[in-house]
């Protein structure tokens, strides 16, 4: 029986997606339903001293306008432990529970009413004042007094200083050196679906369709803020068009719209606008490196310093894994890595795509560009010097670790013999060509998870768990597993997810999906599969996978059964206390900066991956090329332009946030080195989804400095950076 | 946004006569405005839909084109004859916005298209342009797009079409439309400058439409160009540009027309690079040091100062195109 695990299968959503039939957290129609508008405080520290809605409330059809003078005391009950996607230190915002202003955008009111243009329409006319208080706008001003994450104190929290012997010494005593500092703005999410909540109560149950990566933590965040059990809450999340982190966690939208169905009687859809989505969601955090290298002469590191600083909010601590990048991606005696948060009067950051190690890396691997010109080393050639055998961090072997044959691959496939070897060397007509690259790595996560299956009468399949799509391809991934499990053919499987009364899913993030719930879908097909099989002598069962349906049908009439069923929870084993586990990859890139005008054009990126077994080459691919995407657009296009006056994002619009288009990717081709991996879980997948984004843009600013000279330490790299003007 | 009525008049008096009631817009493409209207950055009650007028087509003269105002920008993009006859204005077309974009924009659309000043944008900050008298906060704020040329203490907000630079280098002409018959400005004197009153940003009289460009048909229109710089490739409008249309005699200038966006606070023509290219050798240190008089009375800011630069490159580089034309 060939499997369909490492087939390029067509997306079996795709007919739904593509007609339009499958149904977005909006898109869902509640019976009565009403629209909410939020308004957002226009200051960003200070009090509310009064709300005038009295414009707002003779619009027609406007039914009530909710803020911290009307809204009732909601329970808040604080969450022990914290779900994983909630900082570990601080207090999540409250909606309209008093009257502080904690950054600017906060919602601090919400009208509902009959139809949506009427809510926009009187949310635009609600009429705030403020005591104004002095806001922490200034980011740099922010670093002085930046601080090591609270969390770090705590066992499981995420570290704020990494050492391995005499770092500073080492560097001082260090023949080559590079110390430079890397500069990256805040960046946003900027899905195309927007954040969207419909919320219903019957009685005291509340219903929620939402925009989630995680339905399971979605229910019970909403069953703490109102003081219910989590069973009476129920989260309904079929399909997430696109969320790259920012619907992990349930944001105080959520919790408005439950609140103003609960007040209205009615059920409430409430999405935001695009520009609220800059406010009202988190972005990647704004974050300031610097790098110290120390080498000997023949381009061995001997010191690694990395210093980070970033934002979080003045309410909430959000920490990342920025220093574990330089910790362990290259073989060094000595360490010194530190971390620490800027509170800001912002909101809260979270996880965007490849969270901290992206940001990590992003440092590094510039900083190994500067220091394989300092040793005048081939950048590929240095990285191969100074090749980590082991997790030096840890001080574990590798579970696995293939990165050797993605440089290989990579450089034979890019042509890197062809890499310009001096800066600025290379012109065609207007401009000029280098080429650059980096490493990407991310770690092998993996959760508790459970699925459900069943056999049904006429012998096909049905699988669930409490999952997410976000748009990776979970449905398809999911549906080959169990065909494979079951030996049935692919449109005899049917998979279901996002619905928090299917068996628990952990969180659609951290690219540990396709290992905690295809664990759980194999287990649990495995043990299906088990049950028919003693039922009926295996013999009796045929090899062949169309035959197999009729086989389960007749096996299911046979004993007069409806259906068979099996549950299993799939744990992680003790694995991950003996091995580290990561992805490895490596990233190629051309790049053409036009001479005169400063124009930066990348005509190819090449990203070559080991990621254990991959389940779908097809879904897989397509991933990591929209991963690629990303990463160009940190590298050349996107930034929040903030305003320290104002406290804001000025750019809050896609006009005028810069993600790339069409027309800014030429050849773009992700391959995958073949992996296995018998430790990392069952199905030895070790997930795509971040990795892709790690190692683009610095390979894309190393390409930018062989074409052009020029080291841009700051994203992104605009036309004025390399023209130095 | 707030509610609205909407009317569709069939010929220019009803629409002028509608269109001078305060609180209405005209709505073309809706491109443009349906987003302003929405977040509250123009606000009507009334939207008089200009569609059922008869301003479509394109006419070829001997004098020059004539673009009917609500010709869309992608039928206009794909006239052969004007891709032939005036390539800067196709260049400049294709350039802008994107395909689905285009093939709704209308050119009259085009030329009254707002300003991308991010203040103008958020309808919570202060912008004199949006809400006279509440200051401007570009001025001292995220201006990387804002303009270095024509601004003034109130606004320097850019004006951000393409079609126009390429159009006022050309030295078209809009035709406007009244009640009582049309009148005809020249594009360079169609948009006005801000000084201490930046909310208003054309001649146009209340209730006057844009019924058509012309084009006239100049010895230097055939040999023009446009060269536009923007930090992703496509769908954004231009952080600096040129369009440049050389008269040659051999490798000596007769006549030179040069204008710039993405700098100035509106479509911004440069005579005095012009007189120094006139009766000049056609090469590049010609250009260059033309191209330094572009720069006369700039005032970049924070975040806008490498424009300066920038621009002169871009002329020179619309300028060496428009010279190596066949
Ligand atoms: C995402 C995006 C990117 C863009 N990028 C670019 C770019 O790169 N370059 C570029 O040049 N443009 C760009 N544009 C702007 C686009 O070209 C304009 O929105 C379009 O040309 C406007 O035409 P319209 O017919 O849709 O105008 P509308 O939106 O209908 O109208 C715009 C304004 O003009 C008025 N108006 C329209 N027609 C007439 C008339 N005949 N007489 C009197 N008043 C009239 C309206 O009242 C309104 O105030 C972009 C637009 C968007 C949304």
């Amino acid at each position: 029986m060939s499997g369909s695990v490492g087939q390029p299968i067509d997306r079996v959503d795709g007919p739904a997606k593509v007609g339009g039939k499958a149904r977005y957290a909006a898109d869902f129609r509640p019976s009565g339903v009403v629209y909410g508008a939020i308004v957002t405080a226009a200051i960003a520290k200070g009090r509310i001293a009064a709300l005038d809605t009295t414009a707002a409330e003779a619009i027609p059809g406007v039914i009530s306008v909710i803020h911290h003078g009307n809204a009732p005391q909601l329970a808040y009950a604080p969450m022990d432990p914290r779900p994983i996607v909630d900082p570990k230190t601080g207090e999540a915002l409250r909606v309209f529970q008093n009257d502080q202003v904690l950054f600017a955008g906060q919602p601090i009111a919400l009208v509902v009413a009959e139809e949506p243009e009427q809510a926009i329409q009187a949310a635009a006319l609600v009429r705030a004042s403020y005591a104004v208080g002095n806001a922490a706008s200034d980011f740099s001003h922010a670093s002085l007094e930046a601080r090591p994450p609270e969390e770090s104190r705590h066992p499981g929290g995420k570290p704020g200083a990494l050492r391995r012997g005499d770092a500073d010494a080492a560097f001082a005593a260090a023949t080559r050196r590079v110390d430079a500092s890397y500069e990256q703005p805040a960046e946003f999410h900027c899905a195309i679906e927007l954040h969207g909540t419909i919320a219903r109560w019957d009685h005291d149950h509340l219903t929620l369709w939402d925009k989630t990566q995680w339905v399971d933590n979605d229910r019970t965040e909403m069953a703490h803020v109102f003081g219910i059990p989590d069973d009476n809450v129920r989260v309904i999340s079929p399909f997430v068009g696109g969320a790259f982190g920012s619907a992990l966690r349930s944001w105080p939208h959520v919790a408005a719209a439950a609140l103003a169905s609960l007040l209205v009687n009615r059920p409430v859809e409430l999405v935001l606008t695009r520009r609220q989505q800059f406010s009202s969601v988190g972005y990647r955090p704004r974050t300031v490196q610097r790098v110290r290298l120390g080498a000997d002469d023949n381009g061995r590191l001997t010191a690694v310093i990395h210093e980070a600083v970033a934002q979080t909010s003045a309410y909430e601590e959000y920490a990342e894994m920025v220093i574990e990048p330089p910790a362990m991606l290259y073989s060094t005696p000595t360490l010194r890595a530190d971390y620490r948060l800027a509170p800001m009067n912002v909101n809260t950051p979270c996880p965007m795509r490849a969270p901290g190690i992206v940001t990590g890396t992003l440092a590094l691997e510039l900083a190994m560009d500067e220091l394989a010109e300092a040793c005048d080393l081939d950048p590929l050639r240095l990285r191969l010097l100074n090749y980590a055998e082991r997790d030096e961090n840890k001080n574990l072997p590798w579970s696995s670790k293939s990165l050797r044959q993605c440089y290989a691959i990579g450089a034979e496939r890019f042509g890197w013999s062809r890499r310009p070897s001096a800066p600025a060397s290379r012109r065609d007509g207007h401009w000029l060509v280098g080429y650059g690259m980096a490493s990407a790595v991310y770690p092998a996560h993996r959760a508790p998870a459970t699925a459900h299956a069943e056999l049904r009468a006429d012998g096909t399949a049905s699988v669930t768990s409490a999952a997410s799509d976000m748009g990776p391809g979970t449905y398809t991934s999911m549906t080959q597993v169990a065909a494979d499990e079951l030996g049935l053919p692919i449109n005899a499987v049917q998979f279901e997810l996002g619905d928090s009364l299917m068996p628990p899913a952990p969180v659609h993030g951290g690219s540990m999906t396709m290992a905690s719930v295809g664990s759980a879908v194999q287990a649990a097909c495995r043990a299906l599969r088990a049950k028919a099989l003693d039922l009926e002598h295996p013999n009796r069962l045929p090899q062949d996978r169309g035959a197999m349906q009729q086989a389960y049908a007749r096996l299911l009439a046979r004993h007069r059964l409806d259906c068979l069923t099996a549950e299993t929870e799939a744990m992680p084993d003790d694995a991950a206390g003996r091995f580290s586990m990561y992805a490895f990859g490596a990233v190629f890139a051309e790049v053409r900066v036009d001479a005169e005008l400063g124009e930066i054009r990348v005509p190819r990126l090449l990203g070559v991956y080991a990621a254990g077994r991959i389940v779908n080459p097809k879904t897989a691919r397509s991933q990591c090329i929209g991963g690629m995407v990303g990463g160009l657009g940190m590298a050349l296009t996107e930034r929040g332009q903030w305003d320290d006056r104002f406290g804001k994002i000025m750019n809050a619009s896609l006009a005028d946030y810069l993600v790339p288009v069409n027309a800014d990717v030429q050849s773009i081709e992700a391959l995958f080195v073949p992996e296995e991996d018998p430790w990392v879980n069952p199905l030895g997948v070790k997930g795509v989804g971040e990795i892709a984004l790690v190692g683009v843009a610095p390979a894309i600013l190393n390409a930018i400095h062989n074409a052009t000279g020029r080291r841009i330490r700051s994203l992104p790299a605009t036309l004025e950076k390399v023209m130095g003007c | 946004m707030l509610p609205f009525t909407y009317s569709r008049p069939r010929n220019i008096g009803e629409a002028a006569t509608a269109g001078a009631q305060p609180g209405t817009e005209f709505i073309a493409g809706g491109t443009d405005l349906l987003p302003l209207l929405k977040e509250g950055v123009r606000r009507a009650n009334r939207l008089v839909d200009i569609n059922d007028l008869p301003l479509g087509g394109i006419r070829h003269e001997a004098a020059g084109v004539r673009l009917g105002a609500l010709t869309r920008m992608s039928d206009a993009a794909d006239d052969e004859r004007l891709r032939r006859d005036y390539p800067a204005v196709v260049e400049a077309l294709l350039a802008g916005a994107s395909p689905q974009l285009r093939n709704l924009a209308t050119v009259g659309g085009n030329l009254l298209q707002h300003t991308r000043c991010l203040y103008f944008h958020d309808a919570a900050m202060p912008c004199n342009k949006r809400q006279p008298g509440s200051g401007c906060p570009a001025w001292d704020g995220q201006n990387r797009g804002n303009a270095i040329l024509g601004g003034s203490r109130a606004c320097i907000a850019t004006h951000a079409s393409d079609l126009a630079v390429a159009l006022v280098a050309l030295e078209a002409r809009v035709v406007l439309g009244a009640r009582h018959g049309e009148r005809e400005v020249p594009l360079a004197d169609f948009h006005r400058l801000p000084g201490d009153t930046p909310q208003i940003e054309t001649v146009l009289e209340p209730g006057e439409v844009i019924t058509a460009i012309f084009v006239p048909a100049a010895p230097y229109s055939r040999r023009s160009t446009y060269v536009k710089l923007r930090d992703r490739a496509s769908f954004e409008w231009a952080l600096t540009s040129a369009a440049a249309a050389l008269d040659l005699a051999g490798d000596t200038i007769r006549q030179a027309r040069v204008a710039v966006g993405g700098v100035a606070t509106k479509p911004w023509r440069l005579p005095k690079v012009e007189e120094a290219l006139a009766g000049a050798r056609a090469d590049r240190s010609i250009f260059h040091a033309a191209a330094e008089l572009a720069a006369q009375g700039a005032e970049p800011r924070q975040f806008n100062a490498f424009k300066v630069e920038l621009m002169k490159r871009a002329i020179v580089r619309a300028l060496a195109d428009a010279g190596s034309l066949a």
